[in-house]
């Protein structure tokens, strides 16, 4: 109940049963089908799941960069700062993309422009949303990729990316989302295509920023490593949906869910010598073939009739935790 | 950069040789011989030497050789055997109309074909897009000589509406018509020629163009760019255009010796007074001096075109760059 009392003014970001679905030639691909989240100012959810599981669609969804067609948004709400973003419309939603709400992506090789240097495309940022000139965008550029740890920011400005290497390129990315201090950052797999060395860097480098500048950030990763590392509260997605939710903590210590006790166990870790990683049973079902009743019943270990039938609901636990299952784990890896 | 374009225009030199030699040896291998063509048809054999030796056709192919292309370096490429006139006279009494004809379809066909290929790109799929689609196709597939006659048949003999051959009227000029009178004189006469010509390359730049654009839409950087906040018009104009014709401009490169070289079916089937139809006639005449001279100053157009195609990528892509 003290919870519930918080939910209605202290959420940056809340996301209400988001239904995105796709209209390919194969069919009708509900990519992500009733997500909710909720992001508090300046705290860190990661939300994690498999390839295909709908984690950046809902990213994009926020953002409303899901193009139609193919996408299109067909039900539930975003509320951003209170305001329903899919009732804006694409001049309003412009005026909040890569202002109050800016992203990163996992690809920082192919995702800057090869034919203007970094100086002008961080700077275009500030042109266009904060009415800059092209000289203030540039020096507020530098100051940008200063605080983002770029050596001799003054003469990197003026390189283009193909002068940079992967890490220094998503620094770049990182640089240009914080041109406008957006109240909220989302993460697509931000670490996803660096080495481990640089991944370290980058991650320090967003725990930074959410101290100094006090950004929400959303991330979206499939390395549960990452998200440890990073999270306050974590939410895990299955098939277009949230199957469980709670604190960092929860989540790794006392997971309810079997895909998420199952994601937990097939992680490797370091110091423990196994024979061979645990493996979840079968493959993420094609979106379009879906298992009726809970999404997951084909893999799980604990499934029972009802589960063929029924779909659960996404039920409080303990605490803030919520799981979606019939049968959920007594968080020490047993059925209840 | 400077060292690599002194290097590339240094390697020009043995690449020209070797072209003229090849170009001066086939057209002496070819039959024909331009002595029987400068004598009288009942010519005695000493008469036909004596020709020879004037011309300096008895000397060994070397010593032919050595001088035509000593002559060549001073920009002079000798004389036509038909009519006796300087060759270099003969090309630049022809050289304006090639120019004109084709800078214009020039003009035409980037003008048409890139908003063209954005557009259908932009718009996959549409109808505007299939008709596209259809309309580059049948663009390449036609033959451009059949085309030129069934336009000539159609629009020229058939209904009679645009002259069919020539350049302008006799007598329509600025003095006795007026500026906009001679304007639209000789706009007639050009748009038969121009849309034959250009329909073809038309056709497939606009396709080079449409999948150029549809492969620069789906990068990252465009989804970057969104993702900012810009508005869609920076976002495709700036962001996907300009990556999208970094291909294209490098063509331009390749138009060199295309404007110059005219397009002899066609300037033959206009009677436009271009490069195209002098080089016509002088393979049918066995006129070797003015064919050599538009063989070599077309190879070396293709030589320089080839060389400015490098130029302008690295003028346009800032990801490439000579040492």
């Amino acid at each position: 109940m003290q919870q519930k009392a918080l939910k209605d003014f202290s959420y940056l970001l809340e996301v209400k049963d988001l239904k995105t679905t796709f209209y390919t030639s194969d069919g009708r691909i509900p990519a992500v089908d009733g997500v909710s989240l909720t992001v508090k100012p300046g705290e860190t959810l990661g939300v994690v799941g498999e390839s295909g599981c709908g984690k950046s669609v809902t990213a994009l969804s926020i953002m409303g960069l899901i193009s139609y067609p193919p996408g299109r948004i067909e039900g539930g709400q975003i509320l951003f700062e209170g305001e329903d973003l899919l009732k804006k419309s694409p001049e309003e939603m412009r005026a909040i993309r890569g202002n109050r709400i800016a992203m990163i992506f996992q690809e920082p090789m192919t995702s800057l422009n090869p034919v203007y240097t970094v100086g002008d495309q961080i700077g275009e940022v500030l042109q266009f949303h904060k009415g800059y000139t092209k000289v203030q965008a540039q020096e507020k550029a530098v100051e940008l990729l200063r605080s983002v740890g770029i050596p001799e920011a003054e003469k990197r400005v003026k390189q283009y990316p193909h002068e940079m290497s992967g890490g220094m390129r998503q620094r770049v990315m990182i640089a240009m989302a914080l041109a406008c201090d957006p109240k909220l950052l989302i993460a697509d797999e931000p670490t996803t295509a660096l080495d481990v060395t640089i991944q370290a860097q980058i991650l320090e480098l967003m725990k930074d920023i959410k101290e100094r500048f006090g950004t929400a950030i959303m991330l979206i990763t499939h390395d549960l490593g990452v998200v440890a590392e990073m999270a306050d509260r974590v939410s895990v997605m299955y098939l277009g949906r949230v199957v469980e939710e709670g604190t960092a903590s929860d989540i790794f210590h006392h997971p309810r869910h079997p895909y998420t006790h199952g994601l937990l166990r097939s992680t490797p870790r370091l110091g423990q010598v196994v024979a061979r990683l645990h493996v979840i049973p079968g493959v993420v079902p094609n979106p379009m073939f879906m298992p009726t009743g809970c999404k997951f019943n084909n893999r799980c270990e604990y499934a029972t009739e009802k589960c063929r039938q029924e779909e659960p609901q996404l039920a409080t636990v303990d605490g803030i935790h919520s799981v979606r299952c019939f049968h959920p784990l007594d968080g020490e890896g047993q059925v209840i | 950069m400077l060292n690599y374009v002194v290097r590339r225009l240094l390697q020009m030199i043995p690449l020209l040789i070797g072209i003229s030699i090849i170009n001066f040896t086939i057209m002496h291998l070819a039959p024909g011989d331009p002595v029987l063509l400068l004598s009288e048809r009942n010519a005695t054999p000493e008469e036909l030497a004596r020709i020879r030796a004037l011309y300096g056709l008895d000397e060994p192919i070397h010593v032919q050789y050595v001088k035509w292309l000593g002559h060549v370096l001073k920009g002079d490429f000798g004389r036509s055997f038909v009519d006796g006139r300087p060759v270099m006279d003969h090309i630049l009494e022809r050289l304006p109309y090639t120019l004109y004809l084709n800078f214009i379809v020039m003009i035409i066909i980037y003008l048409v074909a890139i908003p063209v290929g954005v557009i259908s790109a932009l718009r996959q799929y549409s109808k505007f897009d299939h008709a596209v689609t259809f309309f580059t196709f049948l663009g390449q597939a036609l033959p451009s000589f059949w085309f030129a006659l069934l336009l000539i048949y159609a629009v020229g003999i058939k209904s009679n509406w645009l002259p069919i051959a020539g350049v302008a009227t006799i007598g329509v000029n600025v003095k006795t018509s007026g500026l906009w009178a001679t304007i639209l004189d000789r706009a007639k006469y050009l748009i038969l020629p121009v849309t034959v010509v250009s329909l073809g390359s038309m056709a497939g730049i606009a396709r080079y163009m449409r999948s150029s654009m549809l492969e620069v839409i789906r990068q990252d950087y465009v989804r970057t760019a969104r993702a900012k906040g810009l508005p869609e018009k920076a976002v495709i104009i700036k962001h996907a255009l300009r990556n999208a014709l970094l291909p294209i401009v490098t063509l331009l490169g390749f138009e060199l010796p295309a404007l110059f070289s005219g397009t002899a079916i066609i300037e033959t089937i206009f009677s436009w007074p271009g490069l195209g139809l002098l080089s016509m006639r002088a393979i049918f005449q066995r006129d070797y001096q003015i064919v050599m001279a538009m063989n070599m100053i077309g190879a070396t157009l293709m030589v320089l075109g080839n060389f400015l195609a490098d130029i302008l990528y690295v003028i346009v892509d800032p990801r490439i760059k000579y040492s």
